[in-house]
């Protein structure tokens, strides 16, 4: 009776721990699915894009990339005037955004007092969670008309006038343009690099702080002695992921750019970026070159932005490996 | 002595003035937030009415609201959500939980990062190539597959990194007695992830919803009342896009009053996120 009873437990048991193990397995491939899907994800977009820009780069070759034209009446394109838009309000933005990210972070991790860190850290987030079309609405309706009518003309004819440097600052004071444009993505990527400049500041062991303002170092000289050169890889990671950003972003640069496809030196002109030519004409394209053409932009876009990001793994990662320990 | 005291006072100095200007970053940071918000409320709260919520958007010049638009926003949202959070849920718990340290996580965890900082307008000429391209129109559900597309990498992240929280003693301890070990990732792991999973997702929410650039071609806009998810289908960030951009007065004031509920709605969620994770970390 007893044995009977004992060998019907231990039968249910091992049906039992069958049934889990079954189970276990299915749980294990589904979840194995879903992250090869991302994989998957990626090398259907990377296929897609390059299977579509194609036929333009086919069409024209080297020149695609060199070229100046972007006629569709004579369905003739080249990327150099929207891949020089991007670099250029780009670097614009890098240039405001990442001393005033600096700033901020030190800010936040060195001055001021603690009650202040949490809500200023928060309210410089906020930046980031404001819709990039809101930019753009408040930088054409807002924005560029106070611009235009008050700052840039004191800009033309100060600094526009300098040799070299003043060729940038010519022209009609129309409020938007190249250097509008970057400008607005600079605060729109503030946020981004000045969060992970905060995180990093704040990996810097205490010890180091603390000897350094032992031996006597102004805050100063211990921020740019001490803790800089001890994150330098992390911010550069930071700047990088910031830039990224700045290159792909779309409405706020669509509102304000003015989209015209010309190359000119002021940073006053209007002119275009990738995606803000693919704002304005991918639906509007017609005939097989046009739209392979716009595609082809794309993916010279994705390309750029995936070198820079890897660019900023690989720098966050040798801050990690110094660090120790994974991220 | 005068020269080492000339050298302290130029340190002093250098210190007092390159801290005086983090000070006027953060100004300048908090300046242009300020402004954006105050130009959304002044331009914005003017055209408030509760003929926003109740009617269509009108032809040029006529009287209306932004009921579709706002209806049709929370449709390719909620398809966008439902799509990506499953898929980014599972793909982070293979991640954390069954192969953490192997090379195939390190590629997926990478190309995670790519798809998370890809320009959102690329995935719209993407979901454009594959699905509005082979179906020969724009609709509702191109739309919300391009948000899930944009939702996928945020909820993968977040959800990873809170999972790699869980301590290792809880997983232990729930299969030393006898717990396999998908029960063990679904009522222990998730369980105590669970506040952090949920920011990621309303992190991923509060990103897609204010997403314009990949509904542009995608499911476009539509003027009328459609809940009909195959054909195109009003969205409040495109139908802010084109009637910004329009030259008629009315059209503007709805765009402008679309612009502040939204940001408003989105800061609202990114806000209540964050709570949720402070909170969270307090229990910690």
């Amino acid at each position: 009776m007893t044995a009977l009873t004992r060998s019907a437990a231990q039968r249910d048991r091992s049906r039992h721990a069958q049934r889990s193990a079954v189970a276990d397995a299915m749980f294990r491939n589904i979840t194995r699915v879903a992250a090869l899907l991302v994989l998957a994800l990626v090398i259907a977009i990377l296929v897609v894009l390059l299977v579509q820009a194609w036929p333009a780069f086919h069409r024209f070759g080297w020149h695609f990339f060199s070229g100046r034209e972007w006629d569709p009446a004579h369905a003739t394109f080249s990327a150099l005037t929207s891949i020089f838009g991007t670099l250029v309000t780009s670097a614009i933005a890098m240039v405001i955004a990442v001393p005033v990210s600096f700033g901020i972070a030190l800010f936040i991790t060195e001055l001021a007092p603690a009650w202040l860190r949490a809500p200023v850290s928060i309210a410089v987030e906020l930046l980031a969670a404001i819709p990039s079309i809101i930019y753009g609405m408040w930088g054409l309706f807002v924005f560029a008309p106070l611009f235009g009518e008050y700052v840039q003309p004191w800009i033309i004819e100060h600094i526009g006038s300098w040799p070299w440097v003043g060729a940038l600052f010519q022209g009609p004071p129309m409020g938007i343009g190249i250097f509008t444009a970057g400008l607005i993505l600079a605060i729109m990527v503030v946020p981004f690099i000045s969060s992970v400049m905060r995180d990093v500041f704040s990996l810097v062991p205490t010890v180091l702080r603390e000897s350094a303002y032992g031996v006597g170092c102004t805050t100063w000289e211990v921020v740019w002695r001490v803790v800089l050169p001890y994150t330098r890889a992390g911010v550069m990671g930071g700047i990088m992921l910031g830039l990224g950003r700045a290159l792909g972003e779309t409405m706020a640069v669509t509102f304000v750019i003015g989209n015209s496809h010309t190359l000119g030196t002021s940073l006053f002109n209007a002119g275009n970026t990738i995606s803000s030519t693919l704002a304005n004409e991918f639906t509007e394209a017609v005939g097989q070159t046009y739209t392979s053409s716009l595609v082809a932009l794309g993916l010279i876009l994705f390309l750029i932005t995936f070198v820079v990001l890897a660019l900023a793994k690989l720098l966050l990662l040798r801050m990690a490996a110094r660090e120790g320990s994974p991220t | 002595m005068n020269g080492a005291s000339a050298r302290y006072m130029r340190r002093r100095v250098v210190n007092w003035v390159s801290l005086s200007m983090s000070v006027l970053g953060t100004l300048f940071g908090l300046f242009w937030l300020v402004w954006l918000l105050w130009t959304l409320v002044a331009r914005g709260v003017r055209w408030l009415s509760p003929e926003l919520f109740t009617q269509s958007t009108p032809p040029p010049l006529a009287p209306g609201g932004i009921a579709n638009a706002i209806v049709g926003s929370i449709l390719i949202t909620a398809l966008g959500v439902i799509v990506g959070t499953p898929i980014g849920i599972l793909a982070a718990t293979w991640l954390a939980e069954f192969s953490r340290r192997s090379r195939l996580a390190a590629v997926i965890r990478f190309v995670n990062d790519i798809l998370l900082s890809a320009p959102s307008i690329v995935i719209g000429v993407f979901i454009y190539g594959v699905v509005v391209a082979r179906f020969g129109h724009f609709s509702g559900w191109a739309g919300g597959l391009a948000l899930a597309i944009i939702m996928l990498p945020v909820v993968l992240r977040t959800t990873e990194d809170m999972l790699k929280l869980v301590p290792d003693q809880m997983r232990e301890a729930a299969a030393a007695v006898g717990a396999p070990r998908w029960r063990v990732t679904v009522m222990v792991v998730y369980r105590a992830a669970l506040g952090g999973i949920i920011t990621g997702v309303l992190l991923g929410v509060a990103r897609i919803s204010g997403e314009t650039a990949p509904l542009l071609f995608t499911a476009l806009n539509n003027q009328f009342w459609s809940t009909d998810m195959n054909r195109p289908i009003a969205n409040l960030p495109v139908m802010i896009f084109q009637f910004a951009m329009s030259p008629y007065d009315n059209w503007q004031h709805l765009a402008w009053a679309a612009a502040l509920l939204i940001t408003l709605a989105i800061l609202a969620l990114s806000l209540f996120a964050r709570l949720v994770i402070r909170s969270r970390s307090f229990v910690k």
